[in-house]
């Protein structure tokens, strides 16, 4: 039998590696699990092994991650990897209970602290054809070039979002055509951005980032539509071409067997909703975020919430947060006075504050559009596990089922394999539009574990901890 | 199609039967995507062709059948030389006669 570590970090991206490897010095006992085969996140997935001329394509970003990798490496660390969280919770008698699951072997472990830091999942992107084979998160293009080294010639991208900008440039310095980008952003919401360009500019390295992205790509060729205001896949069994169209009238139809879409990115809240952690609705993230204190201290005793899990703000302070999160977590075990604490935290807590400058001008100006949120065309997917469209939710909403709850146990929306990670946004933004309550008053799906399927033969026969039973 | 932007040490699995070519590092989805196989599955519901789409575990539009156990997440296993990789139809089933190898069993 095992025992429980002291501190249980969830998610190895810049966050829970930077969180174990502080958690670490301070001499506290660490496991750190994550559902990929090695250390690094989306963000540097698959870094430890990525051959030089990839490294090299991918930028200097993602090359950092081999420093952050290698000190997760030196540090009195214990990785777990291709580990499912199932369970995060709090046993009957008080503890906390975790069920993780290896290689078809279930585990129970009772630590004394958890970080949870499950990152980010790109927003859902509802549109008519969404779930044509060929059709994919341009996230997910990106994690193929990095983990495979492989891309698709004369794809279309389409959507809003830095990850947009950076995955199609990065297929142009990899010399692959791309088809088209059809940039969704808002005409209203580059307005509105305006005001927070002033705090934006004190990271004005990543606006001219942005900037060289769009401009690398236009100068290769590559036809940049603005103003797009509708998009559709179509194709027979799988995706052969986009059509869309403008805000002021242009329309095309674009052949292409490649559609890579993204609006943004939101926490991975299934774990942490599950978990039974308070959540608030951000209305300028258009996410539900976990309620923290300043150390990412949540609702639930012994539960900190570190990186874009916590809310979106990006790499460099997610790492920092997965800091701060540790330092907190040692004083909590009596590792660290509350002084040496404060102290060792000052820089990280200078690296957040700098971070969180030029989130509102990005939340504002990336923006999803309302009919790429919840969309207008009834016959659209909106749940794609249980494959319910508009027209099957809306219904149900007019005799009075108001609530994501209700309405899942109605219609099956967000019961699927996936669990509402593909479309709670859209069924909550649905409602909301049906009833002209707010998201936050609408609220979200109920949780529950296992979040991920597990193996009934797993869960028979699973470990328990010596001091978890 | 996806292709390869540089050469690394290759595996073989089979999808369908068919021999494919993978390379060390791949997901089985990377690897399928790799050699051409866009959609892997029909949905429980009405049979809908189905392929990866998230490549990060969160969406389950992946789901094959390895090595006789079904809804497997393609994007979540790890290529390996010998998988045996096929299409998943509907909901999978297991098969009573000639158990499946357990997912902990596999090379």
């Amino acid at each position: 039998m095992t025992a429980s570590p002291d501190i249980l970090v969830i998610g190895a991206g810049p966050a829970g590696m930077a969180a174990a490897v502080t958690a670490a010095e301070g001499g506290a006992e660490i496991l750190l699990v994550d559902e990929q085969p090695s250390p690094g996140g989306q963000i540097w997935r698959s870094i430890e092994a990525a051959p030089a001329r990839r490294r090299a394509l991918l930028g200097e970003d993602y090359a950092l991650g081999q420093a952050a990798t290698a000190g997760l490496r030196a540090a009195n660390v214990t990785c777990r990897f291709e580990t499912t969280v199932w369970h995060l919770g709090r046993a009957a008698p008080g503890g906390l209970e975790v069920g993780l699951v290896t290689a078809g072997r279930a585990a129970l472990l009772a630590p004394a602290q958890v970080i949870v830091a499950t990152g980010a999942m790109e927003r859902p992107f509802p549109i008519p054809g969404w779930t044509l084979p060929g059709v994919m998160t341009a996230g997910a293009a990106q994690g193929l070039l990095k983990s495979a080294g492989a891309a698709a010639e004369g794809a279309v991208f389409a959507g809003t979002g830095p990850l947009l900008w950076l995955v199609a440039s990065q297929y142009r310095a990899a010399g692959l055509p791309i088809a088209a980008v059809l940039d969704t952003t808002h005409a209203a919401a580059r307005r509105r951005a305006l005001r927070h360009l002033p705090a934006a500019l004190t990271r004005v390295d990543m606006l001219v980032k942005g900037w060289r992205w769009q401009r690398a790509l236009i100068t290769a060729g590559v036809p940049v539509i603005s103003g797009i205001d509708r998009l559709a896949v179509e194709g027979d069994g799988r995706a052969e071409a986009v059509a869309w169209s403008t805000e002021d009238g242009r329309r095309g139809r674009i052949e292409t067997e490649h559609v890579f879409l993204h609006q943004g990115v939101v926490p991975a809240a299934n774990l942490t909703i599950a978990a039974g952690l308070t959540h608030d609705w951000d209305e300028g993230q258009l996410a539900w975020v976990p309620r923290l204190d300043r150390w990412g201290a949540s609702s639930l005793e012994g539960v900190h919430v570190a990186g874009d899990g916590g809310g979106i703000a990006g790499w460099r302070a997610a790492e920092a947060r997965g800091r701060l999160a540790a330092l907190d977590v040692l004083r909590r075990l009596g590792r660290m006075t509350r002084q040496s604490r404060d102290d060792a935290a000052r820089p990280w807590q200078k690296i957040c504050t700098q971070e969180a400058r030029i989130r509102p001008f990005l939340d504002a100006l990336c923006r999803p559009r309302a009919a790429f949120r919840v969309p207008p065309d009834p016959a659209t997917i909106i749940c794609r596990c249980e494959e319910l469209t508009r027209a099957d939710l809306e219904p149900a909403i007019a005799v009075g089922l108001e609530g994501p709850n209700q309405l899942k146990s109605f219609s099956r929306a967000g019961m699927g394999p996936c669990q509402g990670r593909l479309c709670a946004l859209t069924v909550q933004g649905l409602i909301a539009e049906r009833t002209g309550r707010s998201l936050a008053a609408v609220g979200h799906y109920r949780l529950r574990p296992p979040i991920k399927p597990i193996d009934l033969a797993a869960l028979a026969d699973m470990e328990i901890a010596d001091d978890a039973a | 199609m996806f292709r390869r932007l540089e050469d690394g040490p290759a595996i073989t699995m089979t999808w369908e039967g068919r021999p494919i070519r993978a390379q060390q590092g791949d997901s089985v989805a990377g690897a399928l995507l790799s050699a051409g196989v866009v959609e892997c599955r029909e949905t429980p519901k009405s049979g809908a062709r189905r392929g990866p789409f998230c490549m990060m575990g969160s969406c389950f539009e992946c789901l094959v059948v390895i090595n006789g156990m079904p809804n497997r997440q393609s994007c979540m296993v790890p290529a390996a030389e010998g998988l045996r990789v096929e299409r998943q139809c509907g909901a999978g089933a297991l098969a009573l006669d000639g158990a499946p190898d357990l997912p902990g069993e596999e090379a």
